[in-house]
């Protein structure tokens, strides 16, 4: 029988099997009635510490590790860079050991250059979890996409997904294709030429198809993902204007009328208004983007949950 | 929670017929001290506890014509040996619906053995609101030398006095091939 997630840390979709990616599903669908309680806290990682170390500015995410470290009943502690000897010149790997002299039982890392994560975990006893590193993986961000698709559409399997924008710096894309190609998603990406490559097809084995253009990857889709677009980009000369982008490959109501007549839309935030979403379209009901917040905070608490040495749910 | 596969069955002390008729004296001892099933909220413990709670809210129903409230507690993060067991346990879903404030608790279990289950399912009710009284059915009590904390069944359906060499294992349709509670041991002892 394949084992469920018993890893000691979460680095990325790519290197797990579907059966640990249902398992955290499944522990982090166990874990989201906390949030309801009139005391939103349990005691099963009393006494543990989580570090949240946070080279790239984030308020969302890094308020969301710090909630579901707090509602385990652990102490969470956030570093952000700016604050710290990190801007006075210090090496990652002496600020790890200087970290793990501390004793952490877990370093929850986002930062700007990709397999930091992966350096960290050798050198630090603590579990490390991938907050987001460079342009590689976002995984609890892919986990929470997942949670929030499976409980409004009953399933990952079979379903027809797209994601549309700045696909070629995202690491939310690439963690979000990993993981529902694995679960059996047929997934569709779209956007500008210059920011959705040709050979991007290749970055998984099967069920992954570059469209030429958005329409073609909304069509009959049960999700449409949109990533946020950053306003620098415009400066790079990969589109012309945000208002252009808006334009030609915004979702508006027009364009989300050629995906399924049930089909939800869901963003990773924060999201520019009139740019690649439109606001009606943010508003409506199809859009589950407050829900991926909700489901954040359980999936977190689960990876959490099991990154200190839990056992992941098996039914 | 033992390691099930080595244990050898040392003798049968109930079957399905005698569990039936104790559970169903528990429903009745259960009504009887609460004054009937208004504010009675039945809560059975994941996982045995859930089988035998929902049969013994069924008999109550029988008997005074309504339904008690009821919920499912899973004690899993509440353990007191969460950081010493080597791998954390799974954590199945906890489902109070109805509000616990002011109500008559029954936490239903199958076996009482030392008291460190219910001490967690005390402390996550707690965690849960202010119920005006709780109190513990239990279908067998393994007898008061073996607790290891202040803790005592209100209702119980059997006292069976063992050795803590020995495993005492509610069998239930729901889970295993038969319906009885046998006494179990590890084969070299």
């Amino acid at each position: 029988m394949e084992k469920p997630f018993r890893r000691r840390d979460l680095l990325g979709i790519r290197d797990l099997t579907p059966i640990e990616i249902t398992g955290i599903l499944d522990t982090a669908l166990n874990f989201s009635e906390i949030s309801n309680r009139e005391v939103k806290k349990v005691p099963a990682l009393r006494g543990k510490t989580v570090i949240n170390l946070f080279f790239e500015a984030s308020t969302r995410t890094r308020t969301s590790f710090e909630l579901a470290a707090k509602r385990l009943s652990a102490d969470a502690v956030n570093i952000s860079v700016s604050s710290s000897s990190l801007s006075k010149g210090e090496t990652l790997l002496d600020t790890a050991l200087n970290l793990d002299a501390m004793a952490p039982d877990c370093i929850v890392v986002r930062h700007g250059s990709a397999g930091v994560p992966h350096q960290l975990a050798k050198v630090s006893r603590a579990a490390i979890v991938n907050a987001g590193d460079g342009s590689n993986e976002h995984p609890t961000q892919a986990l929470l996409d997942a949670m929030t698709i499976r409980e409004h559409k009953g399933k990952i399997d079979g379903l027809e997904v797209a994601i549309l924008g700045d696909i070629l710096h995202s690491r939310v894309a690439r963690s979000n294709i990993h993981l529902l190609t694995k679960l059996g998603s047929k997934v569709r990406v779209a956007g500008p030429r210059t920011l959705v490559p040709d050979d991007f097809q290749h970055l998984v084995e099967k069920d992954l198809e570059v469209c030429p253009n958005v329409e073609d990857a909304i069509k009959n889709a049960d999700v449409v993902m949109i990533l946020r677009i950053q306003r620098e980009r415009q400066d790079s000369a990969y589109f012309p204007t945000l208002s252009e982008y808006g334009i030609h490959y915004g979702l508006t109501n027009e364009r989300l009328a050629l995906a399924k007549k049930d089909a939800i839309v869901l963003h990773p935030g924060p999201m520019n208004r009139g740019i690649e979403i439109a606001s009606d379209v943010a508003d409506s009901s199809r859009s589950l983007i407050l829900d991926q917040v909700k489901y954040g905070v359980a999936v977190r608490m689960a990876v959490l949950y099991l990154a200190t040495g839990g056992t992941a749910a098996t039914e | 929670m033992a390691d099930e596969f080595n244990l050898v069955e040392k003798s049968r002390i109930m079957d399905a017929t005698s569990m039936n008729r104790a559970l169903r004296r528990l429903a009745s001892e259960i009504v009887e001290k609460n004054n009937g099933a208004d504010g009675l909220y039945l809560v059975g413990i994941r996982r045995r506890g859930v089988p035998l709670a929902e049969r013994i809210r069924d008999k109550i129903e029988k008997l005074e014509n309504s339904q008690p409230l009821y919920g499912i507690l899973d004690i899993t993060l509440y353990r007191d040996d969460l950081s010493t067991v080597g791998a954390n346990p799974v954590v199945n879903r906890t489902e109070l619906d109805d509000d616990i404030e002011g109500k008559n608790i029954v936490l239903v279990d199958d076996v009482l053995y030392t008291g460190r289950t219910i001490r967690a399912a005390l402390d996550q009710l707690m965690d849960f609101g202010r119920p005006k009284k709780v109190q513990l059915a239990v279908l067998i009590d393994r007898g008061r030398e073996h607790r290891e904390l202040p803790i005592q069944a209100d209702f119980i359906g059997k006292t069976v006095p063992t050795k803590s060499s020995e495993i005492i294992k509610v069998m239930l349709k729901e889970f295993d091939d038969v319906e009885a509670v046998g006494i179990f041991e590890r084969p070299s002892e």
